[in-house]
């Protein structure tokens, strides 16, 4: 999907390219457009937002459907019918740049193109991508040919048709953000309507269709949204670039949510702020079409998502495994000073002092209780000694009354995790949790009790003298 | 019943013909044929499933195991014959029928909790266009209690390991409270653990009077999880109760030459000390 993105957004190089020679704008033209001043331009933003909103719903249904590319063969199969529909209302006399009746023939063919990748995957044994590829250029590639009579034709002017191709939302007049308006409520409303079973169906159509639910219809139903979103966004976005409106908004919420009805939601948002955007800065700098404007806002919010998204952004995810390594060298070097402790100067550890401390250990000592390199042992060590866990002792280290404290926690969760790993081999490994601070909050005190009888312990009072499950003459645990 | 002078298997061989169907029975297959692409992949199967039993779907690969569970309900087109469950249409009891594909069937990357997924199957009890209400996702639950991850309700399902995603499915298919559950190799790659849950729980569903129609792999537990069997290699070999039916002979006739899994069977077979 990302891939599309960028292909879509490599598509339009050349059109940037061209636009970076456009006059900058004063700082008044942008104050006007942010503050919506200009009633054109409050018509295009809104219209185009409400345009960003549906693409966005529809769009994050076609991702999980994992049918997000048949939008682009449709798209491009609009083309022809945009030609057919001037040509057709030229010779009946009527004005051939309505855009009710461009749309229509937009529809047609849009529609047909879909029709026909469906029919030939039914029918022959091409896979869909193939099929996906012949349709769109060769139905692109007939809308060019059209294009090309269209502009020979001696009545009425052509100019204007390739707006399509690019999106042009200075074009945009009232009566067309109404119909994106209208036609973005309709899809709204479908997709809440049948939320559940489009769900059922972009996660287990065998299932659906086992259960009675007419999977055809539903995805009838869902390609005719994607036909409305496609339609309505020709002018604004372009018929090259609207296949970005339905993808990068949903690849971008995916990294946010790990739910789907929040992610069709922030996929919405992320539509219409592109759109916002986009159409704004089309409006700032003329020459720059609003399509391209559109998808790129789009991308640099997909960018930030991809990073930052909580759900699975590459940020969150990276910091998450830095915290769990940083966390278990922590444990595993207080286990290796708590039990050596135990092992050395177990009489230090009884609970009738208040002020406990672990035994003297050398870093050398401690290099050897585990496959740790002096470094990695060093650096541990000193956040340990920020931290006032450890501390320096003539020629060793030692655990501090914190340290200790901790340690004993910690030793004792590993302690009971181990024999609960032990007793239940055959039931446990779905439920130990060895990053929780305490075994009782993932077991329950009941079964923390259990183990702690299994172990031997001896006084309930105590808090970690438990012996390890496993004998520890090899010297670790 | 056969005595044991008879030679079982041929009892229970389906020739397509003369066989008396009941219409209480939680199946019945009537001279079903199935074709992919021309290809003929299930020929005249004629049976009717028992009530309440546990019966094992078993065979080689691209035997047809799948197919006939996928064929009874419609996922693929029928060339000929047809089925009822408790004497009428498949599409008429849907609701009696609970359904666990094979785990690779989707994506569990996708975007839903395990609870989400399980509810999914109380949506064919809620209609059209009608939300789930609180009374469905305590069902579901129920179900996620039932097969023993209840914790995990919450988590998105590609953090589930293998054997959970399974227990997923199967927890999806409990919530309908069918009478007969068709499952598709639910004990394929799962965990230790995992196996005796699901058999555990075909067990509770037997002793509900519900019935299971499972696909299985493995030859060495037929005998100890399922009551009956169907040996299937593009047309019925055998079926009948696993004692009479899971024999050397018939496993011969289902796999052909193939020896590993002969030695494999009669292996089994020693084990579970069944007849030869």
């Amino acid at each position: 999907m990302s891939l599309v993105a960028m292909n879509t957004v490599a598509t339009n190089t050349f059109v940037l390219l061209d636009a970076l020679l456009a006059v900058t704008p004063s700082a008044a033209d942008v104050l006007r457009v942010l503050t919506l001043a200009d009633y054109n331009t409050r018509v295009v933003v809104i219209g185009t937002t409400l345009l960003g909103l549906a693409a966005g719903v529809v769009g994050s249904f076609m991702l999980l459907r994992k049918r997000a590319l048949l939008g682009d063969a449709l798209s491009h199969a609009t083309l022809p019918g945009i030609a057919i529909a001037f040509i057709a209302a030229e010779a009946f006399g009527a004005s051939g740049k309505s855009l009710p009746v461009l749309l229509v023939g937009a529809t047609v063919t849009g529609a047909l193109g879909v029709g026909t990748v469906l029919l030939l995957r039914r029918y022959t044994r091409l896979k869909e991508d193939t099929a996906l590829g012949v349709v769109l250029s060769v139905y692109f590639g007939a809308g060019v040919a059209l294009l090309g009579i269209v502009q020979q034709m001696q009545t009425g002017s052509a100019a204007g048709l390739e707006s399509f191709i690019y999106g042009k939302t200075a074009s945009m007049v009232v009566s067309d953000a109404q119909l994106i308006g209208l036609a973005g409520l309709v899809v709204a409303v479908v997709c809440a309507v049948f939320y559940k079973e489009f769900k059922l169906l972009c996660f287990d159509p065998q299932y659906a269709a086992g259960q009675g639910w007419p999977v055809m219809l539903l995805d009838l139903v869902l390609m005719s949204l994607v036909v409305i979103v496609t339609v309505i966004g020709l002018q604004a976005v372009g018929l090259i670039l609207v296949i970005a409106l339905l993808i990068i908004p949903a690849a971008a919420a995916r990294f946010w949510s790990d739910r789907m009805s929040r992610m069709t939601l922030i996929s919405a948002g992320i539509g219409g702020a592109s759109c916002a955007f986009g159409a704004a800065l089309s409006a700032v700098l003329p020459r720059l079409p609003s399509g391209a404007m559109i998808v790129l806002v789009a991308f640099m919010i997909f960018i930030l998502s991809m990073m930052f998204g909580p759900a699975r952004g590459i940020v969150p995810r990276l910091l998450a495994r830095r915290r769990l390594s940083r966390k278990v060298a922590r444990q595993h070097l207080l286990r290796a000073m708590y039990e050596m402790t135990e092992e050395r100067e177990p009489s230090l550890l009884v609970r009738t002092t208040q002020d406990q401390v672990g035994a003297r250990l050398t870093t050398k000592e401690l290099s050897q209780r585990r496959s740790w390199s002096t470094k990695q042992l060093e650096s541990e060590l000193k956040t340990a000694e920020e931290d006032d866990l450890v501390e320096l002792s003539g020629d060793g280290w030692r655990l501090t009354e914190e340290g200790v404290t901790l340690a004993r926690r910690v030793t004792r969760n590993h302690r009971l995790w181990e024999t609960y790993l032990i007793t239940y081999a055959d039931v446990a490994p779905s439920h130990v949790d060895r990053d929780a601070d305490m075994v009782e909050h993932v077991l329950g005190p009941a079964m923390t009790r259990e183990l702690e009888k299994i172990l031997g312990r001896r006084d309930p009072d105590q808090q970690a003298e438990l012996p390890s499950p496993h004998a520890m003459v090899e010297g670790r645990s | 019943m056969s005595s044991p002078s008879t030679p079982g298997p041929l009892n229970y061989t389906s020739m397509g013909v003369g066989v008396e169907h009941s219409p209480q029975s939680p199946l019945s297959i009537h001279d079903m044929t199935v074709a992919y692409n021309r290809r003929p992949v299930l020929w005249d199967v004629d049976l009717d499933v028992p009530e309440g039993k546990l019966i094992g779907i078993v065979g080689p690969n691209g035997a047809g195991k799948s197919t006939l569970i996928k064929a009874v309900m419609d996922l693929v087109p029928r060339a000929s014959g047809r089925v009822t469950v408790y004497g009428k249409p498949y599409r008429k009891q849907r609701q009696i029928v609970g359904y666990v594909p094979q785990r690779e069937s989707v994506d569990w990357d996708f975007p839903v909790s395990a609870l989400d997924v399980v509810t999914m199957g109380t949506y064919g009890r809620i209609g059209w266009c009608l939300p789930v209400m609180k009374r469905h996702t305590e069902a579901a639950m129920h179900a996620l209690d039932r097969v023993g991850i209840a914790d995990l309700a919450r988590r998105q399902i590609s953090q589930l390991s293998g054997g959970q995603q399974q227990r997923v499915f199967l927890a999806r298919a409990l919530v309908q409270d069918a009478k007969l559950y068709l499952m598709d190799e639910p004990f394929a790659a799962v965990d230790a653990a995992t196996e005796k849950a699901i058999v555990n729980i075909l067990r509770d569903l037997r002793a509900t009077g519900k019935t299971a129609l499972v696909v299985h792999h493995d030859l060495q537990t037929v005998p100890e999880y399922f009551d009956h069997v169907i040996l299937i290699n593009m047309r019925i070999v055998a079926h009948g109760p696993t004692e009479q039916v899971f024999t050397k002979e018939n496993l011969h006739k289902t796999y052909g030459g193939r020896l590993t899994l002969l030695d494999e069977a009669s292996e089994a077979l020693r084990r579970g000390g069944l007849p030869r």
